[in-house]
């Protein structure tokens, strides 16, 4: 008896139901469930993480990103209206070092600047969080510039042209006439960046760190640790979770805006 | 420098031996142009003969490859002119409007009278609505201009110069982006403009307009001017055989 494609197709899609359904009633049977949610979800060590992953970690990883976002977004701002610039050695500048910082994995930066300058020159970071966020925002700004620069782009010439015509010059129609517009186009992509920052500062933790400066990644590692239990680190998981799945959301519906409002 | 002491002469505009390539694409080839204060020039001409460009230059908005530009004394192709301050002097009205989306019809009318000429809010604001008034748009202050028609954002952009107090006004083709039943508005203004005295250059196809309202028309082609002279002339009584044939193949659509 022949099938028709539609036919076959629908008892394909049974067919992955009824895979779907056993795989998840196997695993229910088969696992261990009392001494899963032991090893990983145990309450007493839980209620432990508290307050001191709020207050101290979340503190922390928030403080890193919020440096590294302002030193990223400054920095970027720079390097996009260099790539921009009609005098070349800027763009020059500007290129190389965007992609010397897109290219070389964060780890790296963060090794040979938050170790490296001071093992080379004897110089001492003054501050444990400029070290990590220092490193962090010079990496940031190389990828916000790129989003910066076709935001800026994105903006029709015939406004520079009319802003300049008024008598405006370049930096005041750049921040007057062009800027405002570009910003509305790359907030977006721009809260992505936020978003990655975030999960980006757990690498800062490989500068070596005292306490009170601990990430959340961090702190959920060494809780790890002291526990011999990995419920630490999925509450670190679902904290950083409550942070990002907000600016995805937001991001979501900015765009969904976006869409709605047309162009 | 000053501007002041670079002034040449009493000309509006002056320009000898204007040339602009770009790249190999030789575009400007020799444009002499004098126009003086109160005469409403017509620049026609078939497309791509080089009248944005030519108007372009006047403000600078592209730089001459050679030749010499003078507006109101201002010699925009030396070294030391101060450019900014120039166009201060010098209005522009674009095909595309380019009002700035981010701003209501008053804020873009009064955001370089503040930022530039540094007038007071209150200032700036009576300056736009008297200028809103005279577009015909008063009731339109508060409205975006993705709110305005295509007819109405032209105005709002025309008064956009005008706060600036200019003393030349150059429009390039102001109305060929309208839909034709807006383009009557925009030409009134134009006109109402001309009539109060402004020195304007006017790069259009409304060869109605040019008729009516231009004291000189000139004929482009080519990246040269092939003929000027009164409308009467220019218009009705043609010398040259490119005049002749462009303004059969506009006035017979
Ligand atoms: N920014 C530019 N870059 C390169 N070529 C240009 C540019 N602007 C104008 N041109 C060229 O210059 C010539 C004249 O253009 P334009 O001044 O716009 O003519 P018109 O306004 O008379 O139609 C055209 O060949 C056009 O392609
Ligand atoms: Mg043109």
């Amino acid at each position: 008896m022949a099938l028709s494609k539609r036919q076959r197709a629908t008892y394909a899609r049974y067919a992955i139901y009824t895979l779907s359904v056993l795989a998840v009633a196997a695993m229910a049977l088969l696992v261990d469930w009392t001494r899963l949610s032991n090893a990983m979800f145990k309450w007493e060590i839980v209620k432990e993480q508290f307050p001191s992953i709020l207050t101290s970690a979340a503190k922390n990883t928030v403080v890193f990103t919020i440096l590294g976002f302002a030193g990223g977004l400054s920095f970027g701002l720079l390097f996009a209206l260099m790539r921009l610039s009609s005098i070349r050695p800027y763009r020059w500048i500007a290129a190389t070092y965007i992609e010397i910082f897109r290219g070389i994995p964060l780890l790296v930066t963060l090794l040979a600047l938050g170790f490296g300058i001071p093992i080379a020159t004897g110089w001492q970071w003054p501050n444990p969080y400029l070290q990590g966020a220092i490193p962090l925002s010079l990496v940031a700004s190389a990828y916000m510039a790129e989003t910066i620069r076709a935001g800026i782009e994105a903006v029709p010439k015939g406004q520079m042209e009319a802003a300049r015509s008024l008598g405006m010059s370049y930096p005041r129609a750049m921040i007057t006439i062009v800027i405002p517009q570009a910003l509305r186009i790359i907030v977006p992509p721009l809260t992505n960046e936020f978003v990655l920052l975030i999960k980006d500062t757990s690498l800062i933790s490989v500068l070596g760190v005292t306490d009170a400066t601990r990430d959340l990644a961090r702190f959920g590692r060494d809780g790890v640790t002291d526990s011999a239990n990995a419920t630490p680190l999925i509450v670190a998981g679902l904290v950083y979770l409550a942070m990002t799945l907000p600016l995805t959301q937001l991001v979501a519906y900015m765009e969904r805006r976006a869409k709605a409002v047309g162009k | 420098m000053s501007n002041e002491t670079i002034l040449i002469d009493d000309y509006v505009v002056n320009i000898n031996d204007l040339n602009k390539s770009f790249g190999s694409n030789h575009v400007l080839r020799g444009i002499d142009l004098h126009v003086q204060r109160g005469e409403v020039v017509c620049i026609i001409g078939p497309s791509g003969s080089g009248k944005s460009t030519l108007l372009r230059c006047i403000n600078m908005l592209e730089q001459p490859s050679s030749g010499n530009i003078v507006v109101l004394g201002r010699e925009l192709t030396h070294i030391d002119c101060d450019i900014d301050e120039a166009r201060t002097r010098i209005g522009m009205v674009f095909q595309q409007f380019n009002l700035f989306p981010h701003m209501t019809a008053l804020e873009n009318i009064c955001v370089a009278q503040r930022k530039v000429l540094r007038r007071s809010k209150a200032e700036a604001e009576m300056k736009g609505l008297q200028l809103l008034a005279r577009v015909g748009l008063t009731e339109k202050a508060d409205a975006y201009p993705g709110q305005l028609s295509g007819g109405q954002q032209q105005r709002v952009a025309i008064a956009r110069a005008l706060a600036m107090d200019p003393d030349v006004m150059l429009f390039d083709e102001a109305t060929s982006a309208l839909d034709p039943e807006l383009v009557g508005d925009v030409l009134n203004v134009m006109k109402a403009l001309a009539e109060d005295g402004m020195t304007m250059l006017v790069v259009t196809h409304e060869m109605g307009f040019a008729s009516n309202v231009a004291t000189r028309v000139v004929f482009m082609d080519g990246g040269v001017i092939v003929e000027q002279g009164p409308p009467s002339q220019v218009i009705n009584a043609p010398q040259e055989d490119r005049t002749k044939s462009f303004l059969s193949s506009v006035l017979n659509h």
